[in-house]
């Protein structure tokens, strides 16, 4: 991959690292109205291990690279969302056989979708993280296909979708996951898988915003 | 030979099963189990299933698999694949499902299907509770 590829790349997990620690007892708190409360320790050490284990350099091509955090995600982070984040990167990391272009972007976006659906079981309206990955998908997609917007626009506007998602889970009942078991008392209550969805989407922009003008600026 | 593989959040439990179920059937039962997480606390791992499935594949022809809840259905599948096992997960209550199956591998005309029927019947089992 480019060097400025794999800078990114390195920058995203670095900081994935820190926000996983920074919300991890954040994330605790949410799952532990709905759930088992391991989310936080789960995202935490599902991303570290990813920084301590991970490190690219041009040598590697990026569907590789995403395959391996994959893996490490699959392996290292536990609970459900360990599964759901990590076999579905692993699993559409060959969208980007050809390389990073807002196509392949696109592709991997639209894929990463079906597959969390696919393993997950679930759709839209269930209280997962699905509600909160569909509208960012989406309109990631409308942006750069329809909209002709540059990614780092399109995944700001993915990121205000994401966020109406994760409000979303809060008035609606959980009907897949942990919080299922609450039933109607599930009702009034934020997903915390959404809300990873969303502090790694974020992160995922900032990365991609600085080095977008990094890259203008060369 | 038919084996039975039992998955749960937590290795005890997974442990314990496999000792009710030899201790009813005899130490005759192909039985493997594999239960926590990533550092050993409640969860399941793909990477302890798929060792379980591996050890179950060397010793038996047929694998079932039996677990407790659904997360634990995501990493069987990560599993299976990463492996590329075949084996069938069943519908059943952990602990009645397993013994049930257990039961059934003893009987010398036992198959895949009558196994899986029979875990799969101990969702019906009256304990006696109402009496």
């Amino acid at each position: 991959m480019r060097q400025i590829t794999a800078n990114a790349l390195n920058e995203v997990i670095a900081r994935l690292a820190d926000r996983a620690r920074k919300e991890e007892e954040y994330l605790a708190e949410l799952d532990s109205k709905v759930g088992d409360g391991d989310h936080g320790s789960n995202i935490r050490r599902g991303f570290t291990n990813v920084a301590e284990k991970f490190d690219c350099d041009e040598d590697m091509s990026l569907e590789a690279a995403v395959h391996e955090i994959g893996m490490i995600l699959v392996s290292e982070t536990g609970g459900a969302s360990g599964p759901l984040y990590g076999s579905s990167i692993m699993n559409t990391s060959s969208e980007f056989e050809e390389g990073l272009t807002s196509d392949s972007a696109v592709e991997f976006a639209t894929t990463f979708l079906e597959e969390v659906k696919d393993r997950g079981g679930a759709e839209v309206g269930e209280g997962t993280m699905v509600d909160a990955i569909t509208p960012a998908v989406h309109t990631f997609k409308r942006a750069v296909t329809v909209d002709d917007a540059s990614c780092v626009e399109a995944l700001d506007r993915a990121i205000a979708a994401c966020e109406r998602g994760v409000n979303f889970t809060i008035p609606i009942r959980a009907t897949k996951g942990r919080a299922s078991y609450l039933d109607w008392r599930s009702v009034g209550y934020q997903d915390p898988g959404a809300t990873s969805t969303l502090i790694i989407l974020e992160e995922l922009s900032e990365t991609v915003a600085e080095y977008a003008t990094e890259e203008g600026e060369q | 030979m038919i084996g039975l593989v039992v998955i749960s959040h937590s290795s005890r439990i997974a442990e314990g099963i496999a000792e009710m179920a030899a201790e009813m059937v005899g130490d005759d039962l192909s039985i493997f189990t594999a239960g926590g997480g990533p550092d050993g606390c409640i969860g399941t791992s793909p990477g302890r299933i798929a060792t379980t499935l591996r050890q179950a594949d060397d010793r038996v022809e047929e694998i079932l698999v039996i677990a407790d809840l659904g997360s634990a259905l995501i990493n069987i599948r990560i599993a299976k694949e990463q492996e590329d096992i075949d084996a069938r997960i069943v519908d059943c209550p952990i602990v009645e499902g397993t013994l049930s199956a257990a039961i059934e591998t003893m009987k010398p005309d036992a198959t895949a299907d009558t196994v899986s029927n029979a875990a799969k019947e101990a969702w019906n089992i009256d304990k006696g509770i109402d009496r």
